[in-house]
C-alpha cells in the first residue's frame, strides 16, 4: 500500500477545533471519533474487570468440593452475567473502540460518517449494562431475585420459568443490539464513502474488512436475536407459546434461533482481531502482509459459512441424521478459511526480521492459542465425538481459547500496537512483557484443565462436583486468580502511558505501514483534514 | 525492573524444565487425562474417534507452531536476518506449495475424520433395529423418572448425597454427588431403546461411560439407545442448567446380568403393588406423618427447605402459608382451585412446583398433604386418607 504525502498538521485551527467543553459535557456531547473511540475503550476495560471480578467469585466456589461462598441460585446469576458482560460489554465494545479509533485514520477520513449516531451508539451501552446488573443490587434490598439465572443461552422454557432477571437481561439484549446495530450501520457508510482517493477495497487495510464483514453479520443476526428475546418476554408475560409445547410451540425453536445469532456472534468478536493480526505481524516482522486478497476472500468465506453451521452448537438436542451430518461437514469446512489465515499469518513472519515488542509477544501467543481452540473446534464438530464434549467443561475450555486467547488477548494486541499513537507515548515495555508472560501462563493454567475435565465427565455451569474432578478444579483456580490479577499490570500499564512517558515518533513502530502512521500521535482533533492521495 | 524482568524470564525457563522433569510423579491416578473405561459400542466408537482426532490434531500443532518456532528463532532481527519482500506464491512450485496443505487438511476433514463419524453418527441414531426393551426416562426438577413400559415399573430417582455433605458439615462420601435412591437396572448385552422427556425445563441425560449424552425436551421425545457389555454401577448426571438444583441430580445405572435383571423386575413390581394397596386401607394419622415426613424430606425439602421456612423469592415458605393452611377441600369432598391439594396434585405452571400427581402414588401425596398440614407451625389438625386422593386424581 502506498502511503500518503507528508502533510503539515496543525492541531489548533479553524472553527472546528474550537477548544472542548470543559467537564462531562465534552464527553457526553462529542462527536468526536477519537473521543468516542476512547469512552468504548474505557467502558470495555472497566466492564472486563466486572465480568472477571464475577468469575473470579465462581472459580473460589469451584476451588473444593461442597458449596463454600455461595448458594447455587446466585452461582447460575454469576456464570450468566459474566458471559453477557464480557461479550457484549467487553469484547463487542473494545472493537468498537478500535474501529472508532483506527477506520478513519486507516482510510484517510476526517472523522467517522455518522457522527451523531456515533454519540447515542456508545451513551446507550451504559444503561444498557446497568439494566444487566441492576438485579445483582436490587436482590441486596430484598427486590426480586437477582439477576438472570439461566446462563448466557437464556434458553427457554428455563428462562420463562425464571425471576425478573430475565425480563432486564431482554431489555438490555435490546439495547444493546440497537447499539450494536448503530456501530455498525456507521462502520459501513464511513467505510464505503469515506476511503481516500484511490483506495480501492482491494487496497482497504485488513482491518477495515475484518470490521467491514463483522458490521454486516451484526445487522444480519442482531435482529433475530431481538426477535428470539421479544418472543420470550411474550411467552413470559402475554400468554403466547412459542416456546411451549402444551400450546403448540417447541422449546428448540429458541435454540435455533438463538443460535442463528449466537454461531456468527463469535466470527462477530473474532473478525476484527483477524483484520488486525497481520498488520502488527506485518509491522515486527518488517514486511509487507502475506496473502491479502486470500485473506479478504476468507473473511468474507467465513462471514458467509457463519450463518448456515448453527446447530451444531446443540447435537444433543436431537435431530434428524441429514441434519446432523450437514451442519457436521458444514462446520467442518469452516477450517479451510481459517486455514488459510493462519497460513498467511505464519507466511507473513516467515524470512522476516523479527523483533518482540510487547504487541508482537501478544500476537504471537494469540496465533498459538487461538490455534489450540480452531483444532478443538474442529473436534467438536465431529457429532459423535461431540455427544462427550458437549455441555462439558471440554467446551469451556474451547470456548476460552477463542474468545479470551482469541478475543481478549486480540485485543490487548491492538491497544498495546496503537497506544502510542493514540496517546503520543511510549508504554512500559517490561510492564507489557510482564503482562504478556503472566497472561499466558496463567491462562493456559486456567483452561488447560477443563479440557481434562471435560473428557472426564464433568458438566459445566455446575456449582459443586464430585471428587474426581477436585484437583483439576483446584489447579483452574489458581490459574484463574493469578490471570485476574494480571490485568492490573495491563491497567496501570495504559494509565501510566496516558500520563505520560517517553514521546512516540509520528511512525511508532520501525516497520509500521499504513495511513495511520502518516499522522502525527496523538493524530489531530480532525484526523485527515485533506484527504491523503493513494498511489 | 528489566533486569529483574531478564532475570525472571531465565527462572521461568529453567523452572518449567524442572516442572517437565517431576511431572510424571505428580501425574498419579486422582488425574484422569481421557474418557473414562467405556463399556457400550458407542461409547468405544467415541473414544476411538477421539483419539485419532487427538493425535491428529496434534501432529498438526506440532508441524504449524514447529514452523512458526522456527522462524521466530531464525528469521529475527537480532541475529541479522534481512527482510523478504514476498507478498504471495509465485511460480507454480510455490503456488504446489501452499495449496497442498489445503488438500491435505480437506483430506483431513472429509476422509479422515469425515468417514468415520458418518458411521458412528449412524450407528447412534439406529435406536430401533433390534431394541430388545424400552427405557422411558423424564427429567423433573431436579430427579430423574424411569418407567419400564414393558413391565408396568415407573419410579422417582432422586440424590441421595446429604445436605450436610454439600455443606461441609460432615465428610464427603466416595461417590458424592453421584449416588441416588433408586438407581435404573439394565440387564447387560441387550439393546435399550432409550426415549426421553421432560415435564419442565430441558434436561440432559449423561452417563460418560455409555457415550451417550441426549436432552430431555418438554413436550416432545427424543431417544437413543445402549448396549452395556459389563455389569457394574455407572454415574452421570443432568448436563443441561435446569436451576438451582442442576448439579445435583445424578444418574446411575445398575448393569446386571439377564437374570438378575428379570429378579429385580419382580420384586420391583411386588413392592410398588404393595405400595399401591396402600392407598386402599384407612391410615391413622401418626403412620400418615410419619410417612410424609420421609415423602417431604426427598420430594419437597430442597425447595421448601427442612423446617418449611422457604427460599425467598422463588420459593415460598410452607410455615405459617396462606394456601397450605386454608381449607382442605370443599364441603362436598371436591377439589378447591389453588388449594393446598390442587397445588400439590397439580402443580404451578411456569414455577418449579411440578403436578406431583403424575411422580406420586396415593399414600405418598396424602402423607405428605397431611404432614405439611400438620408440621412448621402449621396446627390445622385435619388429615386426608390416600382414597381421597385416588377419587381427586
Amino acid at each position: 500500500m502506498s502511503t500518503a504525502p507528508s502533510i503539515e498538521h496543525e492541531t489548533g485551527h479553524g472553527h472546528h477545533a474550537e477548544p472542548y467543553q470543559g467537564g462531562v459535557m465534552r464527553w457526553l456531547t462529542t462527536t468526536n471519533h477519537k473521543d468516542i473511540g476512547t469512552m468504548y475503550l474505557t467502558f470495555a476495560l472497566i466492564m472486563f474487570f466486572i465480568g472477571g471480578a464475577m468469575i473470579l467469585a465462581v472459580r473460589a466456589e469451584l476451588f473444593q468440593p461442597g458449596l463454600q461462598l455461595m448458594q447455587p441460585e446466585f452461582f447460575n446469576q454469576l456464570i450468566g452475567v459474566h458471559a453477557l458482560v464480557m461479550i457484549f460489554a467487553a469484547l463487542m465494545p473494545a472493537a468498537t473502540g478500535f474501529a472508532n479509533w483506527q477506520i478513519p485514520l486507516m482510510i484517510g477520513a476526517p472523522d467517522m460518517a455518522l457522527p451523531r449516531i456515533n454519540n447515542w451508539g456508545f451513551w446507550l451501552l451504559p444503561p444498557a449494562a446497568a439494566l444487566l446488573t441492576l438485579p445483582f443490587i436490587l436482590a441486596l434490598f430484598g427486590i426480586g431475585d437477582g439477576a438472570v439465572n439461566t446462563g448466557w443461552t437464556l434458553y427457554a422454557p428455563l428462562s420463562v420459568q425464571g425471576g425478573m432477571g430475565v425480563d432486564f437481561a431482554i431489555f438490555s439484549i435490546h439495547i444493546l443490539g440497537v447499539s450494536s446495530i448503530l456501530g455498525s450501520i456507521n462502520i459501513i457508510v464511513t467505510i464505503f464513502n469515506l476511503r481516500a482517493p484511490g483506495m480501492t477495497m482491494m487496497k482497504l487495510p485488513l482491518f477495515a474488512w475484518g470490521w467491514l464483514i463483522t458490521a454486516f453479520l451484526l445487522i444480519a443476526t442482531i435482529p433475530v436475536l431481538a426477535g428470539a428475546v421479544t418472543m420470550l418476554l411474550t411467552d413470559r408475560h402475554f400468554g403466547t407459546s412459542f416456546f411451549n409445547a402444551a400450546g403448540g410451540g417447541d422449546p428448540i425453536l429458541f435454540q435455533h434461533l438463538f443460535w442463528f445469532f449466537g454461531h456468527p456472534e463469535v466470527y462477530i468478536l473474532l473478525l476484527p482481531i483477524w483484520g488486525l493480526i497481520p498488520h502488527v505481524l506485518g509491522t515486527f516482522s518488517r514486511k509487507p502482509i502475506y496473502g491479502y486478497k486470500a485473506q479478504v476472500y476468507s473473511f468474507i468465506a467465513i462471514g458467509v459459512l457463519s450463518v448456515v453451521v448453527w446447530a451444531h452448537h446443540f447435537f444433543t438436542a436431537g435431530m434428524p441424521v441429514p441434519a446432523l451430518l450437514y451442519f457436521m461437514y458444514s462446520t467442518m469446512f469452516i477450517s479451510l478459511p481459517l486455514a488459510v489465515l493462519f497460513f498467511c499469518w505464519v507466511a507473513t513472519m516467515w524470512r522476516g526480521a523479527m523483533t518482540f515488542e510487547t504487541p508482537m509477544l501478544f500476537a504471537q501467543g494469540f496465533i498459538v492459542l487461538f490455534g489450540l481452540a480452531g483444532l478443538t473446534g474442529l473436534v467438536l464438530a465431529d457429532v459423535a465425538a461431540d455427544a462427550q464434549y458437549h455441555h462439558s467443561y471440554f467446551v469451556v475450555a474451547h470456548f476460552h481459547y477463542a474468545l479470551f486467547a482469541g478475543g481478549i488477548m486480540g485485543v490487548m494486541t491492538g491497544v498495546y500496537y496503537w497506544l502510542p499513537k493514540w496517546t503520543g507515548h511510549m508504554f512500559s515495555e517490561t510492564l507489557g512483557k510482564w503482562h504478556f508472560w503472566l497472561t499466558v501462563i496463567s491462562f493456559n493454567l486456567t483452561f488447560m484443565p477443563q479440557f481434562f475435565l471435560g473428557l472426564a465427565g464433568m458438566p459445566r455451569r455446575i456449582p459443586d462436583y464430585a471428587l474426581q474432578f477436585a484437583e483439576f478444579n483446584a489447579i483452574s483456580t489458581v490459574g484463574a486468580f493469578i490471570l485476574g490479577f494480571s490485568q492490573l499490570i495491563f491497567a496501570y500499564n495504559i494509565w501510566k502511558c496516558v500520563k505520560g512517558g517517553t514521546k512516540a515518533t509520528d511512525k511508532v513502530w520501525e516497520g509500521a505501514d499504513g495511513l495511520e502512521w502518516d499522522l502525527s500521535s496523538p493524530p489531530p482533533h480532525h484526523s485527515w483534514e485533506i484527504q491523503p492521495v493513494i498511489k | 525492573m528489566k533486569i529483574l524482568y531478564r532475570f525472571c524470564l531465565r527462572a521461568g525457563i529453567s523452572l518449567s524444565g524442572l516442572l517437565l522433569a517431576v511431572l510424571p510423579s505428580l501425574a498419579h491416578a486422582d488425574y484422569s487425562w481421557n474418557f473414562p473405561t467405556p463399556v457400550t459400542p458407542i461409547a468405544r466408537d467415541t473414544l476411538e474417534i477421539h483419539n485419532h482426532f487427538m493425535i491428529v490434531i496434534t501432529i498438526l500443532f506440532v508441524v504449524v507452531f514447529g514452523i512458526m518456532i522456527y522462524s521466530m528463532v531464525k528469521h529475527r532481527k537480532s541475529v541479522g536476518h534481512q527482510p523478504a519482500r514476498f507478498t504471495g506464491p509465485t511460480g507454480t512450485v510455490q503456488w504446489i506449495w501452499a495449496l497442498v496443505p489445503f488438500a491435505i487438511l480437506l483430506f483431513i476433514d472429509y476422509v479422515l475424520m469425515g468417514i468415520p463419524a458418518y458411521h458412528a453418527v449412524l450407528d447412534m441414531e439406529d435406536t430401533r433395529t433390534k431394541a430388545d426393551m424400552v427405557l422411558k426416562v423424564t427429567g423433573m426438577q431436579w430427579k430423574w423418572q424411569y418407567e419400564y413400559p414393558d413391565s408396568g415399573i415407573k419410579y422417582l430417582s432422586t440424590t441421595s448425597t446429604p445436605r450436610e455433605q454439600i455443606a461441609n458439615k460432615e465428610a464427603k462420601g466416595e461417590h458424592y454427588l453421584l449416588e441416588v435412591d433408586n438407581p435404573v437396572v439394565l440387564p447387560v448385552g441387550k439393546k435399550v431403546r432409550i426415549l426421553l422427556t421432560s415435564t419442565d425445563v430441558i434436561h440432559t441425560w449423561w452417563v460418560p461411560q455409555f457415550g451417550v449424552k441426549r436432552d430431555a425436551i418438554p413436550g416432545f421425545l427424543r431417544e437413543t439407545w445402549v448396549k452395556i457389555e459389563q455389569p457394574g454401577t455407572y454415574r452421570g448426571q443432568c448436563a443441561e442448567l435446569c436451576g438451582k438444583d442442576h448439579g445435583f441430580m445424578p444418574v446411575v445405572v445398575h448393569a446386571v446380568p439377564e437374570p438378575e435383571y428379570l429378579a429385580w423386575v419382580d420384586e420391583k413390581k411386588s413392592k410398588l403393588a404393595a405400595a399401591a394397596a396402600g392407598s386402599d386401607k384407612t391410615w391413622s394419622k401418626e403412620d400418615l406423618l410419619a410417612a410424609g415426613k420421609d415423602v417431604y424430606e426427598k420430594q419437597c425439602a430442597v425447595c421448601h427447605q427442612s423446617e418449611g421456612q422457604g427460599l425467598a423469592p422463588a420459593f415460598p415458605a410452607l410455615a405459617g402459608s396462606k394456601i397450605v393452611t386454608g381449607p382442605l377441600l370443599s364441603p362436598e369432598g371436591k377439589l378447591l382451585k389453588d388449594s393446598h391439594v390442587d397445588r400439590v396434585l397439580n402443580g404451578k405452571e411456569g414455577t418449579a412446583m411440578q403436578a406431583f400427581k403424575n411422580t406420586l402414588s396415593d399414600t405418598d401425596l396424602a402423607a405428605v398433604i397431611t404432614y405439611e398440614r400438620n408440621s412448621f407451625g402449621n396446627k390445622k389438625g385435619d388429615l386426608i386418607q390416600p382414597a381421597q386422593i385416588k377419587s381427586l386424581r
